[in-house]
């Protein structure tokens, strides 16, 4: 999968399936569960009807009518946060699970 | 309107930032090529993600140069995944993390018979680790010998 097809034609993978939708939705919009399985569905059949080294196919879905989001996209300042070396929590509760040992549901795997 | 060009997009906003250029990777060999050997219907998939996704309990990632990996059971319930990241904006990820790990999509394609089953683990990483060879020489033959363990057919790579 990619939302940055000039990145991923750079690369050149076996397969790619490129959909033109902002970066962080590499697999569908939020809370939109048939959407998602549509983009799925239409991405693993290249495994199927893919025959040469290098395709790209794109994906039949627009994120909008406009295309506004891509004149902000990476276009001008750093939005990036800092580079910490310690880990980066999505909440205070998940770092406290962490240090107490890890969920009895799944196994941490630290590498 | 085309494809947003991030390569020179992102170039010149470097460069107005005074920042390195950026050695992005070109590979301009033909690709290898591996055909699939039987229908999706009954291949076993695996998924790399480079989202920064992991459950509550385990570590979560740190912003610098991580080339650690997490394994997510593919039973995991979705609510507790939990997305981190210093690259792109979280916000979608965190109210769903399927926006860059489909899990629900897939369990719902195995149910359906599209695919034949997924692996045991998927695997998730977070991605800007600013060193390719870091990738391609310990995360990538790491992550590639899993797989192979876990008796894969193909893997989906959704990167951010």
């Amino acid at each position: 999968m990619t939302s940055a097809q000039d990145i991923t034609r750079a690369v050149n993978p076996p397969r790619a399936a490129f959909l033109d939708f902002p970066l962080g939705h590499t697999t569908g919009k939020p809370h939109e569960p048939e959407l998602q399985r549509q983009i799925l569905v239409e991405a693993l059949s290249s495994f199927e009807t893919m025959t040469a080294p290098g395709s790209v196919k794109e994906l039949p879905f627009r994120w909008s009518q406009d295309g506004e989001w891509k004149a902000k996209a990476f276009a001008e300042g750093d939005d990036r946060t800092p580079r910490h070396d310690t880990p980066q929590y999505q909440d205070e509760e998940d770092r406290r699970r962490a240090e107490q040992g890890g969920s009895p549901s799944c196994p941490v795997c630290r590498t | 309107m085309g494809p947003v060009d991030y390569i020179p997009r992102i170039r010149d906003n470097y460069a107005r930032l005074g920042y390195k250029a950026y050695n992005w990777v070109v590979y301009r060999d033909t690709a290898p090529w591996a055909p699939l050997r039987k229908p999706l219907s009954q291949c076993r998939l695996g998924v790399a993600a480079s989202g920064g996704i992991y459950v509550t309990g385990q570590v979560a990632f740190h912003y610098k140069d991580d080339t650690s990996f997490r394994e997510i059971p593919t039973d995991v319930d979705t609510k507790e995944l939990r997305a981190t990241h210093f690259a792109y904006d979280l916000s979608d990820a965190r109210t769903d993390p399927n926006v860059v790990f489909p899990i629900d999509a897939l369990r719902r394609l195995v149910l359906e018979g599209f695919l034949g089953g997924l692996a045991s683990r998927f695997y998730t990483f977070m991605g800007g680790i600013y060193s390719s060879r870091r990738v391609s020489e310990d995360l990538a033959p790491r992550l590639t010998a899993r797989f192979l363990e876990d008796g894969v057919d193909a893997v989906l790579l959704v990167p951010v």
